[in-house]
């Protein structure tokens, strides 16, 4: 047998590896090109109405997570009890993302608050320029309020050892 | 008329305007129903935000809407969704180093059939 009648066996091999490889990649998890540019433009009214408007200009001077939430979101009930232990040490800013204010402070009234200060992005409009397409998304900024990293879905405690890195 | 019936009538213009949405002149439309057709809906993947309920589509179809009233170009409207979802949401992605695998895999393919099939066959006729 000449060594080339092993080539087909061989490239069904390496299709395999490479499918199994795939197999281990998460589809929903798409790669933001915000990542390494400064946080979009926004100038919103918030939850709590102090101050009345928050905008990107008073999220730059520090490290700080974004926060996209809702009460309606499943997701953000698995990460909330994590955010509020994050929240004694990193100062995060919420997006209540398409929700209705009246629910939004009944939930952070349960569960506690982990925000510094919750933007209401009531029709999504921020969420769009921000490239959110499913709650919970979190986003690390650096002191230039640049975007530095992306967690789609809840925040959890391997990814947050991976966003220390980088806050440092 | 009176003060009071003008700012009802302007009321009564605002409120038709903010709810009906102006309807598209015919190459608009045929521009807008192309785009929702090319562009991927992420909350459900498989579908173009034309096919998809999943409210997020839904924004993004008004986004493309809005933009067409307003006059953008299709280059502009391909650069406000890739500059905020990236080539994901391109059906039909752009040739660059990073989909490079993704245009020339098949053709490679091809070839490597192509040339499979040309050796078996002059082998074949060779030997009878």
């Amino acid at each position: 047998m000449k060594l080339w009648h092993l080539l087909p066996l061989a490239a069904v091999l390496g299709l395999m590896v490479l499918l199994g490889l795939g197999l281990q990649l998460d589809p929903r998890v798409v790669p933001s090109p915000l990542i390494g540019k400064p946080m979009p433009d926004f100038s919103l009214p918030t939850l709590e109405g102090r101050p009345a408007l928050l905008s990107a200009h008073d999220l730059r001077g520090r490290p700080l997570l974004v926060n996209f939430w809702a009460s309606w979101c499943a997701g953000c009930k698995v990460e909330h009890p994590f955010l509020m232990e994050l929240s004694r040490s990193v100062e995060i800013v919420g997006f209540n993302y398409k929700d209705a204010p009246s629910a939004a402070k009944d939930w952070l009234a349960q569960g506690g608050n982990p925000y510094r200060v919750s933007a209401l992005d009531a029709l999504g409009q921020a969420g769009l320029d921000w490239g959110v397409y499913g709650v919970p998304e979190t986003f690390v900024l650096d002191s230039g309020g640049v975007i530095v990293y992306k967690q789609i879905g809840p925040m959890t405690p391997e990814a947050w050892q991976t966003i220390k890195g980088l806050l440092q | 008329m009176s003060v009071l019936s003008r700012r009802l009538c302007f009321g009564f213009l605002l409120f038709v305007h903010a709810t009906i949405a102006v309807a598209l002149s015919e190459p608009q439309e045929a521009r807008y129903q192309a785009w929702i057709n090319q562009l991927r809906c992420l909350v459900c993947q498989n579908q173009t935000i034309a096919d998809s309920n999943a409210p997020l589509a839904a924004d993004l179809r008004e986004q493309v809407r809005s933009q067409i009233e307003a006059g953008r170009s299709d280059d502009e409207i391909r650069s406000y969704v890739t500059a905020r979802y990236g080539d994901f949401v391109l059906y039909n992605p752009p040739l660059k180093s990073s989909t490079g695998m993704l245009w020339i895999a098949p053709f490679v393919l091809l070839v490597l059939a192509l040339g499979f099939v040309l050796r078996r066959l002059l082998r074949r006729s060779s030997s009878s």
